[in-house]
């Protein structure tokens, strides 16, 4: 009974761990960026200025990239993650290029973001670049849709597993009911399928925004790291995340300082809500 | 006797090397009840999805032989025409949980794309359910989902479901293998009331069942045909041994 007691006693040490370490970063974070906040106010969000030599600090740059960069991602990586969910879960459904399928693209999330950031200068910004020249804008090759491009193929993992699963799972009675009433192989996966699934798949979509949100080291390699807020797609940009990975080392002033972390909170805040409003939003579209 | 509506010709059926039907050559008399009795196993379901063409949906499953509705091969028919044709209900209620009531009535014209005027798919649906004598329990619920329906009424929706494409043939799969004894009995009287319209294939291992609802009966035996006839016939001088067995529930 005594040790049963203990080994109670030590899960309720993580469980609490757990939920310690994330207040207290939340908090520190708060506190570091209270300077910040208290010298720029509600203007820190709106401020389209962040000048480290005249001590301005406007974060919406960096706001904006953030989320132009992975609403971009997640709008071009869609396409790519529902069809492997679709085709690995239903079509090739308990086939062997179905694991083989599978193992590939969980592959795609193994690699390290480093080397997506390599692969990124390496090839894809030579290929934007010469997007750029053939339609006539600054051939910057770094920029917000060479970010969004990587970010795109980064993100396809978390959406297609979890989307696969539920395909899978959906109830095969209900597929030959479809069936039964004469209808396609399109049109039950369309009309029956897909909808009982839709959960999943929206839940799966929101996972891969978080990372999208949230990733820095690729995103800071090839997104030109630019301040000012982006005039075009193909503007050199910076991202939340990537502003910080790349200033941190740098700001010597303390509101310098001051800012980049508040930067870092409203990051913290951005995940917070699309993950809060996400499980929301997959809980009401769940089948009782 | 009447005109038969649908035959099978030496059928015989396969998943993989493995046989489970074998030869089977039957006529199913028109707006009549027919019943395929035997035990479990012993090949009753795969006949009937030969019937309406959703057997070779399984990997690796085939069939030999021919199924003729109406004199007409129905492997040289498309098979969504087939089964709208020949209406199937299955072992367990399956109605669409992300459809309302009304929309799983019209489920099949709903998937195949068929456009129908309001007022067309509001008799429509009316109708079927009161064929599927479920109308008075659900028609203030039209437009909420069917989940909270009992297990005898969300069967019942899936008869309507059936019913509301027309079908000249409908297939119950063990319609109340899931059910209740009460929601039994209903399914079975319902079965009475609708082979006026319909002509109905009644797949069961309940040997009472067999005999409460069908006019005709179907014995079969580890994928063979033991014996057919009316159902009062085979039930009281049955002219096979293993026939006679199986009723007086030597196995099964």
């Amino acid at each position: 009974m005594k040790k049963r007691g203990a080994f109670n006693f030590s899960l309720l040490v993580a469980a609490l761990a757990v939920g310690t370490v994330l207040i207290a970063a939340a908090l520190s974070m708060t506190i570091a960026s209270l300077p910040a906040l208290r010298a720029f106010g509600l203007k820190f969000f709106f401020s389209p200025d962040w000048d480290p030599v005249s001590n301005k600090f406007g974060a919406l740059p960096f706001l904006l990239g953030t989320l132009i960069t992975s609403f971009l991602a997640l709008f071009l990586s869609l396409p790519f993650s529902l069809s492997i969910s679709i085709l690995s879960g239903e079509y090739l459904k308990g086939k062997k290029i179905s694991s083989l399928l599978k193992t590939l693209v969980d592959l795609i999330a193994a690699v390290p973001s480093v080397i997506y950031g390599f692969w990124g200068l390496e090839v894809l910004v030579p290929l934007v670049r010469k997007l750029e020249i053939s339609l006539g804008v600054a051939p910057y090759g770094v920029g917000i849709f060479t970010a969004s491009l990587i970010l795109a193929v980064m993100i396809i993992p978390n959406a297609a597993a979890l989307a696969r699963e539920v395909i899978e799972l959906v109830p095969s009675n209900l597929k030959e009911a479809a069936y039964a009433l004469g209808a396609t192989r399109t049109e039950t996966l369309l009309k029956v399928t897909l909808p009982y699934a839709r959960g999943g798949i929206m839940a799966g979509i929101l996972l891969s925004l978080g990372r999208a949100l949230g990733e820095t080291m690729a995103v800071t390699m090839v997104i030109g790291n630019s301040n000012t807020i982006p005039k075009s797609l193909f503007s050199p940009a910076n991202t939340m995340a990537s502003v910080i990975a790349n200033e941190f080392t740098e700001a010597t002033g303390d509101l310098y300082y001051s800012s980049l972390i508040a930067i870092g909170l409203t990051l913290f805040v951005v995940t917070a809500i699309f993950g809060v409003v996400g499980r929301y939003v997959v809980n009401r579209m769940k089948i009782k | 006797m009447e005109g038969e509506i649908l035959k099978t010709v030496n059928l015989s059926a396969y998943y993989g090397k493995h046989q489970v039907l074998k030869s089977i050559t039957l006529s199913f008399p028109e707006n009549r009840v027919t019943a395929i009795l035997g035990p479990s196993g012993c090949g009753k379901s795969t006949f009937i999805r030969c019937l309406n063409r959703m057997h070779e949906l399984v990997e690796g499953a085939r069939m030999e032989g021919k199924v003729y509705l109406r004199g007409k091969d129905i492997y040289e028919m498309e098979p969504t025409t087939v089964r709208r044709k020949i209406g199937m209900v299955f072992q367990r209620p399956n109605p669409f949980p992300t459809m309302t009531i009304y929309d799983n009535v019209i489920a099949g014209y709903k998937l195949g794309g068929i456009k129908l005027k309001k007022t067309e798919a509001d008799a429509l649906v009316e109708d079927s359910l009161r064929k599927a004598a479920l109308w008075e329990e659900v028609k203030d619920f039209l437009y909420k989902r069917g989940t909270f329906l009992s297990g005898g009424q969300q069967q019942r929706l899936c008869i309507a479901r059936a019913l509301a494409m027309k079908p000249e043939v409908l297939l119950l799969d063990e319609p109340t293998s899931a059910l209740d004894p009460k929601s039994t009995a209903r399914i079975e009287e319902l079965i009475q009331e609708l082979k006026k319209t319909v002509t109905i294939i009644l797949v069961t291992h309940n040997i009472g069942q067999a005999s409460r609802v069908s006019d005709f009966t179907a014995f079969l035996y580890l994928g063979e045909l033991v014996e057919f006839g009316a159902t009062e016939r085979v039930f009281t001088v049955p002219r096979d041994k293993r026939t006679e067995e199986y009723l007086v529930g030597k196995f099964g």
